[in-house]
């Protein structure tokens, strides 16, 4: 059986399933039950400076986006960093972090951007035993007006200048979380490694309203009749994140860099999807939180079938294999020809392919009297929304063309050459091919 | 008190709480998440088969969003627009035989998108709001009869009445709603639904009724064509076919649709009598309803004998499956060959011969079985009673595409026209298309 343990900045954990640093990981009694269930680590929730806690709001904190079945989707959550005292945290994370040594305790830290804020706080989380800090520069609600959280992670030069503080009066991995409230991700990925950062941890959540009341005609969560933008997380935000991680892991500058891959992982799949593209682990909330923590039971168990059906022993065989495979669009062989082809035997007779075709794409479905749908090869340019449309699982599929063939739709005979847009002659800043 | 091993015919053979368990709605009504759950399930097809396979076209796929958009008024006006007595359709319509039937899901599962639940929610939502969906265009001073207040002359006096006519809508019965009211199992259309839909749908307004009016004796067809500009007949099928054995004028040989209308119209049900042994003749619908009902009433044994095999049976599947799932014997093959009575002419057993049909014909074999029997119900099919005069196709009368007859000025639709199912739904789409073709015959648009 594939072995689950992984390693990440020289911490190791029994897998590669950490909780992220939200309302799961926010004290002692729930970080206890996380770890009896399986957790192979967590990030505490975000410690604040010492003195007086932050306060939360007293109405709701999170709102929802539902599929079928009031299926959660989508979480949107206006929850601070934690309420509690700092002092009862360290304490919580030590006792915990004595029981469980083979489990990882990473201390999340929000304090302001000025270096005695940061050197006060430091050697006491040194003193808890944690094995290493994250720097939460991704809170996009509440703390970001008060110049933490987001308000730093959209700076890189204050990105950088913090990770280097930490470097300075802290002797164990540090981490940046990075938010996705930004244009482009690699900027202060960059940065936080030219601070001495040891990793980068994404997505933190996104800038959202998840939903208007339309009688009080307010956002929700609503409190008190007003509501206001909340980070935004679960299934709905990982194609987000998983973009920014590639983005990451494929930056010369950032190559590389190890990463913690966070948003909407809810299976094991979501994990191992993740690592692929470059995550030396992953963090999970919004799925503990619709789910509780059990799940992690079905992601060891899923994780280890895939592992062993492809013949991978530890988890860093895969971490990073798809990254070569992720390019730019100008990159992609513009030779390769595909045409849809619909299995008549398992096709359902639904017509949405033919709806989908016929209405918004290239008019290359054909539908019969007795409703048999079939692809107009002269007309179907590959785009795929049928196949994305269609409720059956590969009942339409995508099928290359072989070199020599000719394409019904242009007329040309498909070549088994490589060539993209930077040698295509429609291109004005085409280089001449060699 | 009665039990069910209580010889002959006898009254309150169950508890009165446990006959009102037995006869409660046969499906409970969605709750809103669970119509909403039912409703996402709907792939909204393209050119839908369920609104081809739904004999008055109502547009499945949009009512079905509209549901999933939590807007369940709208999506009752979508279904309403095409079926008035589409909160009707939704109980009694064989949706395993039609929309449900030409689900793709059906298809792709087995598991089609519960089509009648979910119009049941929709209509149900919309007519506890006790408003009519529905304006009547401004009066075109035509004047229409419509013979029969069934699902056929409802759907019609309805439309014609929106269309701006002011209708007259005749039936024999004392009150109107026909086989809604007075067929159909009670457990299809409880808490006296049937009732409730016909005042609901006279909420549109210039539809007067008159009850007690018979065809042939209160008046004749010429009078009510010359004093009205149109005339439309849905007065259904009146008579009952016999079964033509030695024995059939038994004092206790029944009509199955009149025992249903009994029981629908019954205050209380522990007093309705019914037999310790039960047989019912036929293979259609009200075979099935007929001895259902009997076996919920308390009969101790209920059969039903069809003379042909189980695919020929006029009751869909699902019936067949509901009879036997409440413990009714169904016996296929058998065609009744005496009746046979005691001295005070109670039936005391029934003679069966079994059948064959070797592609010439359906012939008894001459081997017999007997069946103990109290009670027995002829469900062999109905005949139309009356014709007015008007041209006859076979046994029915012979109507247009549109509903028109052979007299200019007289339209037909429902179970006394010639073509098409017996069904409910049918019956309201021959109705509601009889009554455009009124409109455009009345209004010079006729094409």
């Amino acid at each position: 059986m594939a072995d689950l343990t992984t390693d990440f900045l020289g911490i190791k954990t029994p897998n590669p399933f950490w909780l992220a640093s939200a309302p799961p990981t926010d004290k002692e009694y729930n970080v206890r039950r996380a770890f009896e269930a399986g957790w192979g680590g967590v990030v505490w929730k975000t410690l604040g400076s010492e003195g007086p806690p932050v306060v939360n709001v007293n109405g709701p904190r999170y709102g929802a986006i539902y599929g079928a079945d009031r299926r959660l989707l989508g979480l949107n959550n206006i929850e601070l960093i934690t309420d509690r005292d700092l002092f009862t945290n360290l304490e919580e994370i030590k006792r915990v972090k004595a029981d469980y040594p083979d489990r990882a305790i990473i201390a999340s830290i929000m304090v302001p951007c000025e270096e005695e804020a940061w050197k006060a706080i430091l050697p006491l989380v040194e003193d808890c035993g944690a094995d290493g800090i994250e720097l939460n520069f991704g809170c996009p609600h509440g703390m970001a007006e008060r110049g933490m959280g987001s308000a730093v992670g959209q700076v890189p030069e204050y990105i950088e200048m913090v990770t280097r503080w930490c470097k300075q009066y802290y002797s164990k991995p540090v981490i940046v979380k990075l938010t996705p409230n930004i244009t482009d991700i690699r900027l202060p990925a960059a940065a936080a490694k030219r601070g001495g950062a040891d990793a980068v941890s994404l997505i933190n959540t996104i800038n959202s309203i998840t939903s208007v009341n339309l009688d009080s005609m307010a956002p929700e969560p609503t409190i008190d009749g007003k509501g206001t933008h909340g980070g935004y997380c679960g299934p709905a935000v990982k194609p987000i994140a998983m973009s920014m991680v590639s983005e990451i892991a494929r930056n010369p500058e950032t190559q590389g860099l190890p990463m913690s891959g966070i948003g909407g992982v809810t299976t094991w799949r979501d994990a191992a999807e993740y690592m692929a593209l470059g995550c030396g682990n992953v963090q999970v909330c919004t799925a503990v939180m619709t789910y509780g923590f059990k799940i992690v039971e079905e992601m060891i168990s899923g994780l280890s079938q895939w592992m062993d059906e492809k013949g991978h022993t530890n988890t860093s065989d895969f971490i990073g294999m798809a990254v070569p495979n992720v390019t730019d669009w100008q990159y992609l062989n513009l030779n390769y020809v595909a045409k849809a082809v619909i299995s008549q035997d398992d096709c359902i007779k639904c017509g949405r392919c033919y709806a989908a075709c016929e209405d918004t794409s290239h008019q290359a479905i054909a539908m019969s009297e007795d409703r048999t749908f079939s692809v107009i090869n002269e007309e179907c340019v590959a785009c795929n929304l049928c196949v994305d449309v269609c409720p059956v699982e590969n009942c339409i599929t995508m099928e290359a063309m072989k070199p020599g063939e000719v394409d019904p739709r242009t007329g040309k005979v498909v070549s088994g050459d490589y060539a993209n847009w930077t040698t295509h002659p429609n291109n004005p800043g085409a280089v001449a091919a060699e | 008190m009665a039990t069910p091993l209580t010889p002959g015919i006898a009254v309150g053979r169950l508890p009165a709480d446990e006959i009102a368990e037995n006869f409660k709605d046969l499906h409970a009504p969605y709750a809103p998440h669970e119509a909403a759950v039912a409703a996402d399930r709907c792939y909204f097809c393209y050119d839908a088969p369920c609104v081809t396979a739904c004999p008055t076209s109502i547009d499945i796929p949009l009512f079905i969003r509209q549901i999933s958009t939590g807007t369940p008024d709208s999506a009752a006006e979508t279904i309403f627009d095409q079926n008035i007595l589409g909160g009707m359709c939704a109980r009694v319509c064989p949706t395993e035989d039609l929309c449900e039937q030409a689900c793709v899901r059906e298809t792709a599962e087995g598991k089609p998108v519960e089509i009648g639940r979910l119009q049941r929610y929709a209509t149900d939502t919309a007519m506890a709001k006790n408003s009519h969906p529905f304006e009547r265009a401004a009066p075109t001073g035509k004047r229409v009869a419509v013979l029969g207040a069934g699902p056929a002359g409802l759907a019609c006096a309805h439309r014609l009445a929106m269309l701006g006519h002011d209708v007259s809508l005749l039936d024999a019965k004392g009150k109107a709603g026909g086989l809604n009211e007075f067929g159909i199992a009670a457990y299809k259309s409880t808490d006296d639904f049937a009732a409730k839909e016909v005042a609901w749908l006279m909420g549109i307004g210039g539809i007067t009724f008159h009850h007690g009016q018979i065809l042939g004796e209160s008046f004749q067809l010429d009078e009510l064509v010359a004093n009205h500009d149109a005339v439309f007949m849905g007065v259904g099928l009146g008579g009952v076919n016999a079964l033509g054995v030695p024995g059939d004028d038994q004092e206790c040989v029944f009509d199955a649709v009149r025992f249903i209308a009994h029981l629908r119209q019954a205050s209380d049900l522990t007093e309705l009598p019914v037999g310790r042994n039960v047989v019912v003749i036929g293979g259609g619908m009200t075979a099935v309803d007929a001895a259902v009902q009997s076996k919920l009433l308390g009969a101790l044994n209920v059969t039903i004998a069809y003379r042909r095999g189980r695919d020929a049976m006029g009751a869909s599947t699902y019936e067949q499956d509901l009879a036997a799932s409440k413990g009714v014997n169904l016996m296929f093959n058998v065609q009744p060959k005496a009746l046979h009575a005691d001295d005070e002419n109670y039936v005391e057993f029934i003679e069966l011969e079994y059948t064959h049909d070797d592609g010439t014909g359906l012939k008894g074999t001459g081997e017999t079985v007997k069946l103990e029997a109290d009670q027995v119900f002829r469900a062999i099919g109905q005949t139309l009673t009356t014709d007015g005069g008007l041209a006859l196709d076979g046994r029915k009368i012979a109507v247009s595409e549109t509903g028109k007859t052979s007299n200019d000025k007289v339209w037909a639709g429902g179970d006394c026209a010639a073509g098409g199912d017996d069904l409910t739904v049918t019956a309201v789409a021959e109705g509601r298309d009889a009554a455009m073709d009124i409109h455009a015959t009345l209004m010079g648009g006729a094409s």
